[in-house]
């Protein structure tokens, strides 16, 4: 592992954090009336067409797993779809998990679904990019053993503090401070959201600190 | 170990947590007997003649009336120096003060017309309590006995009731708290909500628009104006912000234009029920809460002498009786305040002599009503000192006929002005000391005893925590110190009692068992300690999310947001506990291994963890669906239109429509019939039901005739309007017989499980060249043992059995199969439970029972899940322990049940009519049956929950078992018998392997989950005593930890059942074992 790994890493999460960052106050310029809490929707899909776009063009520009052997025109388009077909599923699935979770089933199905929505961009999207539309290889990524690249590492970093970050979202709901953001989802999103965030500047500190254990077996 | 041991330790240690929760209830949860008694008008409280009383006239009851009409006009949390004049032209340094200018108008230009006093309200300061304490005159605690908890209504004597009776009309406009109290007493009442606390103007307004028309009508003869919108103002903004300031104008005004409308027989009385902490809080003692403002005008001449510079204090309760006098009525049955003296001046006389008798006569009837009341309270209950109400009773029996004396001395000669003094002092004297009493008994927190039970639950849970990390050690000499910490709690107890006596005070139960509980606690631990120091890390309920999970757990037991959403708080938690769990097994690989990666598992684990993974997916996602659909029977804390309750919790009797009242009622036999045909099918592939052991025959016959007999009350139950006439009788008889026949039929079943619990089916068969018992593996008998049956054989143990009674002389070739040995527990326990489940059924509404099916297979699935995901015990020999997830996530079930079973920890929501089950008519006075019923019904997942505990420890053998059974279904007979032999699961028989194991394992499992009951217990007790100021303590913090402090009683005794019932079984086995090699030798 290099250093020069680890600056890439930690450029491409900055660019990342600042997107995020920048979403919430550039579309006030163009849209009347926008607020990240009063029009929450508008927000969650800008934030994620944003991410969206960012990570696909990072992963474009980075390249961090060159390992392609086919390379033909057929393979990629199929890629692709596969992904975006991956990507739909993870969404309905969040949808599923979050409902057992006890979100309201008929009532605000929107603003559930625009949730899962964006923990599948916070989630699903990198682990498309990084890895594929590989199951297989997701699977072993998030195992105690299966990292192979600091890449694997951030990922595993960025996706579980998503997950933790909506979580912890959820506290706030049943307080009765009566402000408007513990309203659902937008309390959710915003966990997962700062999770992500959080995830993303914490994940190139933490590789940088552990470098020395940190010892990748080559597949 | 011993297993009596076992037990009593476990027994002991709920003594412990017992005598905490006594002694924190006895200094936190204030209680009072109330008194139904009334008043009445014809009828004096005590002998003797009245004097300037007109017993005849009209409208006069005790006394003659001073005002025919009154207004009251009440300002929550009007504290007194809201009111306090404020010296002209100085600028005011907070919003708050100099606001009510009128009023110190008023003071200052008639003196005698108006008066201001400090008006000291008695904790608690909830508005509730005190608008109690404003109308009976008496001191509400948090409890008062004898009270219909169904509802808020007063059923003591009070003000209201006694205008009610003498047919005088009540307005009352404002706050509907007042709705609760007095269903139907106003002749006119316009409600407002009370509920949101942010809401400043609704309910002021709302009067406002109300008050002067109906001053200015003829129909009241008592109009109450109870405004919010201060004690709203404090609560949003506190009393230092501006708006506080507005508020206090608005009232300022509102009290100028009702002044200039008094008519001149009306009296204004303009009071606050408590005050304010500088943040607007309310509900302790302390000075600012306590200290209201009354102030008190008459358009005519009142008060005949000056007023003090500083105004006098006055105990909220004295309004009471004052005004009931000045309005001619009867003072209520419970009174315990004194007249105010400078009312009661005799009508426009200003003689001295003529003033101070009209006071003397005044405050004797007031003495004569407190000691009839005193007397009639010392009958009913015992909770007064008994020294003290002699002592009271004497003086009031020497002033009373000192005043006697002093009336026929004014019969025949001058009576000196002097004597009158002496007497009303001394009646102030007795009317005091009676106060003080009942506030000594009832008003006071004991802080002390507070602290003292708060000390010994902690110290109880940490107990809970070290020996459950110490109990698997073999040689760890639990009798020894158990034995010494008994006899020095014992000693300790009887020192305490000897030093009582001789103090002089009674023998209190909770102090007494509180101080042999933290004797004997002491000695345990000083004993422990001086063995030295165990390992923190043995100890900690580890690993981290657990504590993370009891850590929020805890923490959410002191916010009344999170209690109040506490239903939907511990399904989450559960959730979230069964995914880290599924995700945890994948991250150490055991969920779908078999990457070339996960080098460090070896090949048959791989293979194994693959068919595993699947399978706990799949339960994960069933837990998951179990959980969010028995969240369709939630009930809410109270009815809001945010806050629905399910529909679901009607009885079906109350539904209307015919079709659907059907198709639900065929739920519910479904459900029903679910619940019984997957108990058998559970006992069938475990084997257990083939032997013709009663509690078999039971399960078989007797479960399904519960159910019939409960689909039958249901049914009638349902539909008993609808019977025809002729019919009705055999109805009634019915509906009164079928629960009583399927409660009895409950009980024969334990019965014969407890008689004979060993349901293993033993077949001696064909003679094997094997010299040792081998298993059973010839073709079965019956086409259903081929499905099912799980040859077991229990080899060591009778191998030592056998050298030791045969001498290892005569070996006589037998094959010998016993079928279900290896979940002969797990099928007592789980019968238990059955037949536990359907009387607690029988006591809910119908569709309840489908909140019961999912009940008992989630339990189910979190069981085989935990099974699957913390692996089987076959691997390790060492000491069985149950992990501290698995007993959270049990812990956190039960919790979740108790709410998916449409319950919630507030009284109103009680299910009141569980105690009608089976006694259609009512009880008789006894209330312990009721009592009974309804506790069942309440507690009846703490009940299940914790008898079905121990199956923590037996469910991992029992899935070995069932593991096992696959494979050899894929290896098919044969080949290889040897190695099956080898392989041949001993499941449950793995714990009879070590009898000092399960015994040690069975008292850590009832620690552990002791340990979790008992925190969740402390951090009610600590939240209640440290937010005994909060807004929401009595309606909220209170109750939470009474239904929690109840809920740990039932499942640790409940807890205390199961263990000792495995243990039985165990016994049983024992006894079976010796039997079975007695018959062989023969």
């Amino acid at each position: 592992m290099k250093d020069t790994d680890i600056k890439r890493l930690f450029y491409a999460h900055l660019f990342c954090v600042f997107s995020i960052i920048l979403t919430t106050f550039i579309p006030s310029l163009f849209l009347e009336e926008f607020s990240v809490l009063e029009t929450h929707l508008t927000w969650l899909c800008i934030c994620s067409i944003c991410v969206t776009i960012l990570n696909v063009a990072l992963y474009l520009l980075v390249k961090p797993n060159p390992s392609s052997k086919r390379s033909s025109i057929s393979h990629k388009i199929s890629r692709v779809l596969k992904s975006c077909v991956y990507f739909s599923i993870s969404c309905l699935l969040y949808h599923a998990i979050i409902v057992l979770y006890g979100a309201p089933l008929i009532e605000l199905m929107l603003e559930t679904f625009l949730f899962a929505v964006i923990l599948s961009t916070f989630t699903t999207l990198p682990c498309l990019c990084l890895l594929g539309p590989n199951i297989k290889a997701w699977l072993r990524v998030f195992t105690k053993n299966g990292a192979t690249s600091i890449w694997d590492n951030s990922l595993q970093i960025t996706t579980v503090s998503s997950v933790i970050g909506a979580w912890l979202g959820a506290f706030p709901i049943p307080l009765d401070w009566e402000r408007p953001w513990q309203v659902w989802p937008i309390s959710c999103t915003l966990g997962a959201t700062c999770g992500y965030v959080a995830g993303l500047l914490i994940s190139p500190v933490w590789i940088y600190r552990n470098r020395k254990q940190l010892t990748y077996k080559s597949r | 170990m011993l297993k009596a041991l076992v037990l009593l330790f476990l027994a002991w240690v709920c003594f412990l947590f017992y005598a905490g929760i006594a002694l924190f209830t006895s200094g936190f949860l204030l209680t009072r007997l109330e008194l139904t008694n009334h008043s009445i008008c014809q009828e004096l409280p005590g002998k003797g003649p009245l004097v300037g009383g007109g017993r005849g006239e009209p409208g006069a009851c005790w006394t003659a009336p001073r005002f025919s009409r009154a207004v009251i006009v009440l300002i929550d949390a009007l504290r007194f120096d809201f009111v306090q004049p404020w010296p002209g032209g100085l600028p005011a340094p907070q919003p708050f003060l100099g606001r009510l200018g009128s009023i110190q108008r008023l003071l200052e230009a008639q003196p005698q017309h108006a008066r201001l006093y400090r008006f000291l309200a008695d904790p608690p300061t909830t508005t509730m309590q005190r608008l109690k304490a404003l109308t009976t005159g008496s001191l509400p605690t948090f409890i008062d006995a004898g009270s219909n908890f169904a509802s808020y209504a007063i059923q003591e004597d009070n003000l209201i009731a006694q205008l009610n009776n003498t047919g005088k009309r009540v307005v009352f406009m404002g706050d509907d708290t007042w709705k609760g109290l007095f269903p139907g007493a106003f002749s006119e009442a316009f409600f407002f909500p009370s509920f949101n606390v942010k809401d400043l103007h609704t309910v002021d307004n709302g009067i406002l628009e109300h008050l002067y028309p109906t001053m200015d009508r003829d129909n009241w003869d008592l109009l109450i104006a109870h405004f919010l919108g201060v004690d709203h103002c404090g609560h949003k903004h506190g009393p230092h912000h501006p708006e506080m300031a507005k508020k206090l104008n608005q009232m300022d005004q509102m009290l100028q234009t009702l002044v200039e409308r008094l008519e001149n027989d009306t009296l204004l009385v303009v009071a606050g029920d408590h005050g304010m902490t500088e943040t607007g809080d309310h509900g302790g003692d302390s000075k600012l809460e306590v200290m209201a403002a009354l102030f008190l005008y008459s358009p005519l001449p009142l008060f005949p002498r000056a007023p003090l510079k500083d105004p006098e204090a006055v105990p909220q309760v004295n309004l009471v009786p004052t005004l009931a006098l000045l309005l001619g009525l009867p003072i209520p049955f419970g009174n315990i305040g004194e007249v105010m003296v400078d009312l009661f001046s005799g009508e426009g006389d200003t003689q001295p002599l003529a003033t101070a008798l009209a006071q003397a006569s005044a405050y004797h009837l007031n003495a004569q009503q407190v000691s009839r009341f005193l007397h009639a309270y010392s009958l009913a209950a015992q909770d007064l000192p008994p020294e003290e109400l002699q002592r009271l009773q004497n003086l009031f029996s020497s002033a009373s006929s000192e005043y006697e004396r002093l009336l026929d001395q004014l019969k025949t000669e001058e009576v000196r002005e002097a004597d009158i003094q002496a007497l009303i002092s001394q009646l102030r004297l007795f009317l005091r000391g009676a106060r003080t009493a009942c506030t000594e008994t009832w008003a006071q927190f004991r802080p002390a005893r507070m602290i003292g039970g708060t000390v010994l639950l902690a110290s109880t849970c940490l107990l809970c925590l070290v020996t459950s990390g110490l109990a698997s050690s073999p040689d760890f000499p639990f009798h020894c110190l158990l034995l010494k910490s008994v006899a020095w709690g014992l000693a300790g107890s009887a020192l305490l009692a000897g030093g009582l006596m001789a103090g002089g005070s009674g023998l209190e139960p909770a102090l007494l068992s509180a101080g042999a509980a933290a004797t004997s606690l002491v000695a345990f631990l000083w004993n422990l300690k001086s063995r030295g120091r165990p390992p923190m890390a043995i100890i900690l309920p580890g690993p981290l999310p657990i504590l993370v999970l009891l850590f929020l757990r805890s923490a959410a037991l002191f916010s009344d947001s999170f209690i109040l959403a506490e239903a939907r708080a511990a399904p989450f938690l559960l959730r979230s506990l069964s995914l880290f769990l599924v995700a945890q097994l994948h991250w150490e690989g055991r969920l779908l291994g078999g990457w070339p990666t996960a080098p460090c598992l070896s090949s048959p684990t791989v293979s194994m963890a693959r068919r595993e993974g699947p399978r706990a997916l799949g339960l994960l996602v069933g837990l998951l669906l179990c959980v969010r659909l028995s969240s369709l029977f939630l009930r809410c804390p109270e009815e809001t239109p945010v806050c629905q309750s399910s529909p679901w919790l009607a009885p079906l009797a109350a539904m209307d429509g015919g079709q659907a009242k059907n198709l639900w009622y065929g739920a519910c036999l479904g459900a029903l019939g679910v619940l019984v045909l997957s108990v058998r099918f559970w006992l069938r592939r475990c084997g257990n039901l083939n032997s013709p052991a009663p509690p078999v025959l039971f399960v078989r016959w007797g479960l399904p005739l519960m159910a019939l007999g409960t689909a039958a009350h249901w049914a009638l139950a349902s539909g008993s309007d609808e019977a025809p006439p002729r019919l009705q009788a055999l109805v009634s008889g019915a509906v009164v017989g079928l629960p009583r026949a399927v409660l009895g039929l409950a009980a024969l079943g334990l019965g014969l499980l407890l008689w004979q619990p060993v349901t293993v089916l033993v077949k001696t068969g064909a003679s094997s060249s094997n010299p040792i018992v081998v298993p059973f593996v010839g073709p079965p008998a019956s086409q259903a043992d081929l499905d099912y049956v799980v040859p077991q054989i229990y080899r060591r143990m009778q191998d030592a059995l056998r050298g030791k009674l045969a001498g290892g002389g005569s070996q006589t070739p037998m094959a010998l199969a016993a079928y279900g040995l290896g979940s002969v527990y797990s099928a007592a326990v789980v019968t238990a439970l059955a037949l536990l489940a359907f009387p607690l059924l029988l006591l809910h509404t119908e569709r309840i029972s489908l909140a019961f099916l999912i009940l008992f297979l989630q339990s189910f699935l979190l069981l085989q899940l935990l099974a699957t995901a913390i692996g089987n015990p076959a691997g390790s020999s060492g000491p069985f322990s149950v992990p501290w997830l698995a007993i959270s996530a049990w812990a956190l079930t039960a919790t979740q049940t108790f709410y998916s079973t449409g319950h919630q920890p507030v009284f109103p929501a009680i299910h009141w009519n569980a105690a009608f089950v089976g006694f259609p008519e009512g009880h008789g006075s006894s209330p312990l049956l009721p009592a009974v019923l309804v506790g069942a019904n309440t507690f009846a997942s703490h009940l299940l929950f914790s008898v079905g505990c121990p199956l923590l420890l037996l469910w991992p053998f029992v899935c070995e078992g069932q593991g096992s059974t696959k494979k050899k279904k894929a290896l098919a007979s044969g080949a290889e018998v040897e190695r099956e032999k080898e392989e041949e699961p001993l499941m449950e028989m793995r714990l009879r392997d070590a009898p000092h194991c399960f015994n040690a394992a069975l008292l850590q499992l009832g620690l552990k989950y002791l340990f979790i009951l008992g925190i969740q217990v402390l951090a009610c007790v600590l939240a209640a005593s440290i937010l005994r100021r909060h807004l929401m303590v009595w309606k909220v913090f209170a109750p939470k930890f009474i239904f929690e402090a109840v809920g740990f009683v039932v499942s640790s005794l409940a807890l205390l059942l199961g263990v000792a019932l495995v243990m039985w079984v165990d016994r049983a086995v024992g006894s079976w074992f010796k039997q079975l090699i007695l018959s062989q030798e023969r």
